[in-house]
């Protein structure tokens, strides 16, 4: 990892009102690592993550993503966002068009690819989610980890360089949710740079080189996960793990 | 409740129907006898079509009722596209956008119809050289763009916020999320009150009667003054308005069940 980050937040901050959603975060992703942020809920894990694609505006520090120093500066943040795949908690399909349309229309009308390459990458990922039979559906028609699957399918047609994962499975019943983490396995196992807010402690375990504790809109432990799930350093930490792994 | 049940049995409830609408035909029938009311229904429908030797001729009525469906559908067609205008300034970013949106809104809505027409007949018209028709036209876009744009609106804000999202992190600019994912679905959203709007539109063009457009209610006015049948061609007008926007209603129900079993 001799590289520049992919990622590079250096004291950012961010408010919502007088609340402090962040409070002087400082974390670079280098390429191709895996990066598992966790912590109590409002700890500001998905604000942190939602600034890297700007769909945030942090309102201090410096971020610099993809060699991008992000502002408001809107066409550059859009091109960003090319390169920046997110999948969200709600998945967000577009409920108008079928799984199909929804994984083309980004490569089509932002790429402008012509509809044959556009159609031939949908396909592809549709194959790689393992839903090919699914194309011409509607999101609504799909249960919850196969609609997951289709926006993790959506964000990869735009070949991004990055994957952000806002609690992909937390919206999910229980029996879906390892479909969904199984393919994200495979996408880690791709060389896929990734950040992945999420509350699956045994993916973490599985993928993750780094561990990224927050807390109270600040990072408390940043460690890796054998370090982070036998011996925490700090006892914030160890406090948060024995909550979610005792039962 | 046993008033109220006894009253909703269908016998009872049709009975009670019919007395009342047939008590209050009744009334007005005695009334117009004891003025001493000439019916003349006969006269009519020449007024409607003739049938002569150069075959169907559409008479004043129709021609009338023609001249309100091209007024209303034009009117229509200004007043959605000023208002998805308007409505897109309003939620826009642009301070100025938003300001020049919300005074534009506040103004329109906040004069009477028959004022604002006054004002383009009577002074914006000789100043821009404006015609009886064009003067119409721009008084009934610019009244129900103000309308229509409150409808889109709504629509656009009742699409989830997780729309956006998702549009802006595959890199969509926002001109692109809103066509290609906002719009189309707050269609649905947006056209029951839609439909709503241009029966509106279609009733309040009557108005333009007063600076003479040959439009439906004009028609009527003319041929009363030549002919003295007021009873007869005012329920004929208002029976071809009556006709002319339930079509349209049932027709756009028919569009919104397909809508709604589409998404």
């Amino acid at each position: 990892m001799t590289q520049t980050p992919v990622i590079v937040a250096d004291a950012i901050g961010k408010s919502f009102g007088d609340f402090a959603a962040l409070t002087d975060v400082s974390l670079s992703v280098h390429q191709s690592e895996r990066v598992v942020v966790c912590g109590p809920s409002g700890s500001g894990k998905s604000t942190l993550i939602r600034c890297f694609n700007g769909l945030e505006n942090h309102d201090a520090g410096t971020l610099t993503v993809d060699g991008v120093a992000l502002s408001q500066d809107a066409p550059e943040i859009r091109q960003l966002r090319q390169d920046v795949g997110m999948v969200f908690q709600q998945f967000n399909l577009f409920p108008h068009l079928t799984v199909l349309e929804n994984l083309m229309i980004g490569p089509l009308k932002v790429r402008k690819l012509d509809r044959a390459a556009a159609e031939a990458t949908a396909r592809k990922y549709l194959e790689r989610v393992r839903i090919p039979e699914q194309a011409d559906k509607r999101p609504a028609q799909l249960s919850g980890g196969q609609q997951q699957r289709v926006a993790i399918a959506r964000a990869l047609c735009m070949e991004p360089r990055v994957m952000l994962f806002d609690e992909p499975t937390s919206a999910l019943d229980p029996e879906m949710i390892g479909e969904v983490l199984d393919v994200m396995v495979e996408l880690a196992q791709t060389g896929m740079t990734m950040v992945v807010v999420t509350h699956e402690m045994g993916f973490a375990r599985k993928v993750a080189d780094r561990m990224v504790f927050m807390e109270a809109g600040r990072i408390v432990e940043i460690s890796p996960p054998d370090t982070f799930f036998t011996a925490p350093q700090t006892d914030r930490a160890r406090v948060f793990l024995d909550q979610i792994l005792e039962h | 409740m046993t008033l109220k049940r006894m009253l909703n049995t269908p016998p009872v409830a049709v009975t009670l129907y019919f007395v009342i609408v047939g008590s209050i035909a009744w009334v007005a029938y005695t009334g117009a006898q004891q003025m001493g009311y000439n019916w003349q229904w006969y006269q009519v429908p020449q007024y409607i079509y003739t049938f002569t030797d150069d075959g169907f001729q559409a008479g004043e009525i129709l021609t009338g009722l023609w001249a309100t469906i091209v007024l209303s559908v034009t009117c229509f067609a200004l007043a959605t596209l000023m208002g998805l205008c308007v409505a897109l300034l309003r939620l826009s970013s642009l301070v100025v956008g938003k300001g020049v949106a919300i005074g534009y809104l506040e103004f329109v809505r906040n004069i009477p119809l028959l004022v604002l027409l006054y004002l383009f007949y009577y002074v914006l018209g000789p100043i821009f050289g404006l015609d009886r028709w064009t003067a119409a036209v721009l008084t009934l876009s610019v009244f129900h763009s103000a309308l229509i744009s409150e409808i889109f609106r709504a629509g656009i804000n009742s699409v989830a916020v997780g729309q956006w999202e998702a549009a802006a992190s595959i890199g969509m600019s926002r001109a692109q999320a809103y066509r290609y994912i906002i719009l189309p679905q707050s269609i649905r959203f947006m056209l029951p009150p839609l439909t709503g709007e241009i029966v509106h539109l279609i009733k309040s063009s009557a108005i333009v009667s007063v600076i003479a457009v040959a439009e439906l209610t004009t028609v009527g006015r003319n041929i009363i003054s030549d002919t003295y049948m007021s009873f007869e061609i005012w329920f004929t007008i208002a029976l071809a308005y009556l006709v002319l926007t339930l079509i349209l209603s049932f027709g756009v129900s028919m569009l919104e069940r397909r809508f709604t079993t589409e998404t």
